[in-house]
């Protein structure tokens, strides 16, 4: 009788010792969780303004104006366009 | 001696003690214990919700998961607005009790002047913004003051990376990410997330400890994918911003319209604004023409009624039509033409533009059968395309048309359309005679069957009038392009001020092209041009040739017509190295 009582209190100091344990364990998990979303959340956020830089530097009056200032490009002239005749002779 | 006593025989002890005392002390006890078991029912039972709550709030907190706004995307994905999160420094006065020195640096970091931060310290409110949408860094360091009651908060901002490009398409939000104008305010149900929640307790330092209770996730707003081309709008957006200048006209505006689904590529709008910076925005600038500006089209009405009498059967293209020297009186009025011509075919009314001529077709029909005609073009109602402000222009009734009003109507006057309208009504011309919805968003199916409002055949002679308009001896050899075919109409009307037409005028340019298979419609409006011509084929025919060549250019389109003035390199007669690689 005593044998099993002794070995139910070890079980249930066990048992309070592994709840302690665990909430130890979750408590640390959550920390982390949380860094990793603060870290997701700041990703974003950077990744929106990567978007945004992207496609500022893409805007197309941007592009031209810099082909045309300091590229010094221009749309050609019709007739300086010279169009390629594949019906007659693109065979070779 | 005295009588001795002994330990036992105490006399004290002997003494009866009166019983009211010990019934007082247990009665006392009894009473108290009471009160111990009142009070834990009190604390337990009774007041149990109160105090949980209370002792909750010293640890658990509800943090709100903000939602982002979607973002608005051209039809290839560029980004044409989105929010990026920006820091707020708030306060709340009644904790945020700062010496002056404090005040000072806070005023200094945020560059905002002291008298300022003083009177939103005094405020009564409980929340109050001292600067929105700082940059991360400002943030920072008025964080590190650790001022109390100062904080940061997070919030979204606007963005819009091509700026006034597209900002009477887009629109723009207010401070508080809410839609005020164009697609931004037309699909805010659309954009407009829902923001999340999250139970949480907190640690000692203010760190996260635990959920307490389930997540609400927040729901970010939809993306909205437009049909607007990002290229083809700005085509369209810098050939309107010269022609405006060049001409220094009033305002202008460009519409583009894909023929084969109904989608609009391209509108804008000159005046135009910065969404980003919209510190000194008038009125003129913030209009959109296109939508909700109303105007009489002039002569861009003509190939409609020259389109009726070809599907009547009882004219062709090549009857003859008397328009007398180009005078015409009626009802005490006299309708003018701009050039006098004797008899004309509808061809020539068409390419030479002539009032009378269209004018005389027209009153060869019913008032009602020409009303038909319009509304089912879909003047005087709302293009439904869902953009705020859109407004259907004004068609009377075709009971109260007196002779000349039907006349006048012929060629565009004593009606009022938008841009937008015209464009629609030319969608049928490009479309084989089908008049399909438009739509602002991209359509990843075909539009369905649309109603027919002319035959193919007759669809197919009218456009060929139309290119005759563009061809020598038309009102607008400007709008050629080269390598294509192009039909189109010019406008030219005067412009009502006080009930009167004054000698002010709206040039306009509509149009399609390749001819043989239409792709796009481009329509220009330039509102008081005030330069040497204002006719449309002048002002507004080479914007429709730039935009329109742009377009065609960009999305590959296959020439239809034969490219007389190119140099062409035929492989036998000079072979070309670059030629084998293409």
């Amino acid at each position: 009788m005593i044998r099993i009582a002794a070995i139910l209190v070890v079980l249930a100091v066990l048992s309070a010792l592994s709840v302690v344990h665990l909430q130890y364990q979750s408590r640390k998990l959550v920390t982390l969780q949380e860094r990793e979303q603060v870290h997701t959340r700041a990703l974003e956020a950077e990744w929106t303004q990567l978007q945004l830089e992207n496609s500022t530097w893409a805007a197309p009056a941007r592009v031209e104006k810099i082909a045309r200032e300091r590229l010094g490009m221009l749309t050609p002239a019709h007739d300086a366009l010279v169009s390629v005749d594949y019906s007659s002779g693109g065979a070779r | 001696m005295k009588k001795s006593y002994t330990f036992n025989h105490n006399p004290l002890l002997s003494e009866r003690l009166p019983l009211w005392r010990a019934r007082f002390v247990l009665a006392l006890l009894l009473l108290s214990l009471c009160g111990l078991v009142g009070r834990a029912v009190w604390l337990q039972g009774v007041n149990r919700d109160f105090l949980q709550a209370k002792g909750e709030s010293r640890y658990a907190r509800t943090l709100t998961l903000t939602a982002t706004r979607g973002r608005i995307l051209d039809r290839h994905g560029e980004p044409l607005a989105m929010s990026t999160p920006v820091k707020s420094v708030t306060a709340i006065p009644d904790m945020a009790t700062l010496s002056a020195g404090q005040v000072a640096q806070l005023s200094k970091i945020l560059s905002i002047p002291l008298e300022d931060i003083n009177r939103k310290l005094s405020s009564s409110k409980d929340f109050v913004f001292l600067k929105r949408e700082v940059p991360p860094d400002v943030a920072a360091q008025v964080a590190a003051l650790k001022l109390p009651g100062v904080h940061n908060a997070d919030e979204y901002r606007r963005y819009y990376p091509v700026g006034d490009v597209t900002s009477h398409v887009v629109g723009f939000t207010s401070i508080d990410d809410k839609g005020q104008e164009g697609i931004e305010l037309g699909m805010e149900a659309d954009l407009v997330g829902k923001a999340g929640s999250r139970r949480v307790i907190k640690d000692l330092y203010g760190s996260i400890v635990e959920d307490v209770e389930s997540i609400r996730r927040p729901q970010n707003g939809n993306d909205i994918v437009l049909a607007l081309d990002s290229k083809v709008q700005y085509l369209a957006f810098s050939a309107l911003k010269q022609a405006v200048e060049k001409t220094r006209a009033k305002a202008g505006a460009v519409v583009v319209l894909d023929a084969k689904t109904g989608e609009i590529l391209a509108l804008v709008n000159n005046p135009t604004f910065n969404p980003n910076n919209r510190v000194k925005l008038t009125g003129e600038q913030l209009r959109n023409r296109v939508f909700t500006d109303v105007y009489e089209p002039g002569s861009t009405m003509k190939p409609f009624i020259a389109g009726m009498a070809l599907e009547s059967n009882r004219y062709r293209p090549t009857t003859m039509i008397e328009t007398s020297g180009g005078q015409m009186t009626l009802d005490g009025a006299t309708i003018h033409d701009s050039h006098a011509h004797g008899a004309m075919t509808v061809s020539e009314v068409i390419q030479k533009s002539s009032n009378v001529g269209a004018a005389r077709m027209a009153l060869s029909f019913p008032p009602e059968q020409m009303w038909n005609l319009y509304d089912s073009l879909g003047f005087g109602q709302s293009p439904r395309t869902g953009f705020p402000g859109e407004v259907g222009g004004r068609l009377r009734p075709y009971k109260t048309w007196r002779p000349i009003e039907q006349a006048t109507m012929a060629f565009g006057h004593g009606v009022s359309v938008t841009l937008m309208q015209m464009a629609h009504a030319y969608l049928a011309l490009a479309r084989e005679g089908e008049m399909i919805p438009l739509s602002l968003t991209r359509l990843d199916s075909p539009p369905m069957r649309g109603r027919q409002i002319f035959s193919p055949e007759v669809t197919k002679q009218v456009r060929s009038m139309l290119e005759l308009v563009v061809a020598d001896g038309g009102t607008a050899p400007q709008a050629r392009i080269p390598g294509y075919r192009v039909a189109g109409k010019t406008g030219t009307a005067h412009k009502l001020e006080g009930g009167r037409y004054v000698n002010k005028y709206v040039a306009s340019f509509i149009g399609l092209a390749p001819a043989s298979d239409p792709r796009f419609v481009v329509a220009v409006m330039i509102d008081e041009p005030s330069g040497a011509s204002y006719y449309g084929g002048d002002i507004a025919g080479p914007v429709f040739a730039q935009v329109m060549s742009g377009a065609l250019r960009t999305m590959g389109v296959r020439p239809d017509a034969p490219i007389l003035p190119t140099q062409v390199a035929r492989q036998t007669v000079a072979p070309l190295p670059a030629a084998e690689n293409m």
